[in-house]
């Protein structure tokens, strides 16, 4: 027949925020490091920001579904995940750099990837083509059939970052995945996340300010397991005075913002 | 639709964007051109013949296509092969342990001539398998583990998989030691599956990993110590047990039936 139109593509979305969570607690080891935050996202580039320890790592792994919320809420794509969800579908609609992830050191790039498609379900015939756009997306297309050991630091993160694209997502979950890239692969990774962020619903964790005033619609600043704050780069930037620390608005903002929690939470 | 083709009269209209050609015949002309080769080739040589500027202009597209693309191609079929579903590469260390293990015992086996001395692969053929089925779903043995957690493949199929896979080297393996030292297969092969299987059972409540370390600790300190030291083989591995030990099999293979969704799970604690 002349077209076939997939009907996934024309299902209108049944939610009103890609991610929405009420008062959620998320257990990392003993400690409670996600304890009573409440976000909304919808399309668009999300940072997340904060200090360390600040519940962001534990945070992502569990929009991630692979903690579980220990309390409270929380939605993804219209997906309560704290009753009994299909976690298979929401899966296949979820990308996920970790911080720190592993890998078999003989996998080529490609085979990194591939392994990672199937894992995700991507359509058999649709594997070499997704593939070879995620490994040219992130610029890591000549290097395909190089064994995995054989990569730098900010190559194996562009690996990563590839495998979570590689099927397409509607929830794109990253956790530090500036670490290890040089300027002018910042400067193309935060075109990528630009161009995700149009119709997917991207959140980025890191601690760089700077990557999130270049490439973020949204900040979400975490302090101690709660959200303190969030709004676009430009009300952060308009939080700091210039007598707070940092050497760029946007730090001062940040820094501002923090001291401002740290004496609300002594009083 | 019918297998009538475009006129050549219908498709050098097209070509030349003629406003006699009404708007549904264009539509069909279109909807047939999409489904069909042959009329597209027609299509090309009247664009080449009829509108050369067309064809010029189509020409630089495909320069600049070329120039854009990477220098390597994807290929066309994967090159990720399908046994890596079954054994991801993190399993074969693991497996290989097993393998040693039950070899050493095979080789004692074959250097013991006393008679009464309990045969040493009898006593390691329940746990032979388990270092592999540990590794099988655990976030310890297996690096790849987090981000294979939060994928939809995540699940009992896939810790089936390899689980079948372990099962698949080590139990040719403890095939050939029980029949060159004599033994009758169902000693060991149910004591064998009974301990796999419970280990995945018990590994829905606690983790395939702890499971595994736990069966194959209380094992090696409760019979296989204990038979060392007073030279005797347990009753346990005698004939008599053997329906004792499928029925193990059974339940575990019912436990993990009904528990299925817990490898799947999202995980209380990291």
């Amino acid at each position: 027949m002349a077209r076939a139109v997939d009907p996934a593509e024309l299902a209108p979305t049944q939610h009103a925020w890609e991610v929405d969570a009420g008062a959620v607690r998320v257990r990392a080891g003993r400690r409670m490091a996600v304890d009573g935050l409440d976000l909304r996202l919808g399309t668009g580039v999300h940072g997340l920001l904060g200090p360390n320890g600040a519940g962001k790592t534990t945070l992502i792994r569990a929009l991630a579904t692979v903690l579980r919320p220990a309390g409270g809420t929380l939605e993804l794509l219209g997906v309560d995940v704290g009753g009994r969800p299909d976690l298979r579908a929401l899966r296949r609609r979820i990308g996920y750099l970790p911080q720190d992830f592993g890998f078999y050191k003989r996998f080529t790039v490609r085979e990194f990837v591939e392994h990672m498609a199937w894992l995700k379900e991507v359509d058999r015939r649709r594997v070499p083509g997704a593939v070879q756009e995620a490994l040219e997306r992130v610029g890591l297309a000549d290097r395909a059939g190089d064994t995995m050991r054989t990569l730098s630091g900010g190559m194996l993160r562009r690996a990563g970052i590839a495998q979570a694209l590689v099927n397409d997502p509607d929830l794109l979950l990253l956790d530090e995945p500036t670490v290890g890239l040089d300027p002018a692969q910042r400067l193309d990774f935060r075109k990528l996340l630009r161009d995700i962020g149009d119709q997917s619903c991207v959140v980025v964790s890191t601690h760089l300010i700077e990557d999130v005033a270049a490439a973020c619609n949204r900040v979400v600043l975490m302090h101690t397991g709660k959200a303190v704050f969030q709004g676009a780069p430009q009300d952060l930037v308009d939080a700091g005075a210039d007598s707070d620390l940092g050497d760029t608005p946007i730090e001062r903002g940040y820094s501002a913002l923090l001291a401002q929690h740290r004496e609300g939470a002594r009083r | 639709m019918t297998d009538a083709h475009v006129t050549p009269e219908a498709l050098s209209a097209y070509v030349a964007g003629s406003p006699d050609l009404a708007a549904d015949v264009e539509w069909a002309v279109e909807a047939h051109l999409e489904a069909c080769a042959d009329c597209r080739a027609r299509l090309g040589e009247a664009v080449h013949t009829s509108a050369p500027e067309v064809s010029a202009a189509l020409d630089v597209v495909w320069l600049r296509i070329a120039e854009a693309a990477p220098a390597a191609p994807a290929p066309a079929r994967a090159a990720w092969r399908s046994r890596r579903a079954w054994a991801p590469p993190a399993l074969g260390p693991w497996i290989g342990a097993g393998l040693v293990v039950a070899a050493l015992a095979f080789l004692v086996d074959l250097g013991t001539t006393t008679p009464g001395v309990p045969s040493l692969i009898l006593l390691v053929a329940p746990v032979a398998p388990l270092f592999g089925v540990a590794a099988a779903w655990a976030r310890r043995f297996d690096p790849m583990h987090e981000l294979t957690a939060a994928t939809p493949g995540a699940g009992l199929p896939l810790v089936l998989r390899r689980t079948a896979a372990v099962l698949a080297v080590v139990i040719p393996a403890l095939a050939l030691a029980g029949w060159a030292t004599g033994l009758s297969p169902a000693l060991w092969l149910l004591p064998c599956l009974a301990f796999t299987t419970g280990t995945l059972a018990l590994g829905t409540l606690i983790g395939v990993g702890r499971a595994a370390t736990a069966l194959g600790l209380a094992w090696t300190g409760f019979v296989i110590t204990p038979a060392l030291a007073t030279r005797a083989l347990t009753p346990l591995l005698g004939p008599d047990w053997l329906p004792a030990w499928a029925a193990a099999a059974v339940v575990a293979v019912a436990v993990v039936a009904l528990r299925a969704r817990a490898f799947a799970n999202l995980a209380s604690r990291s």
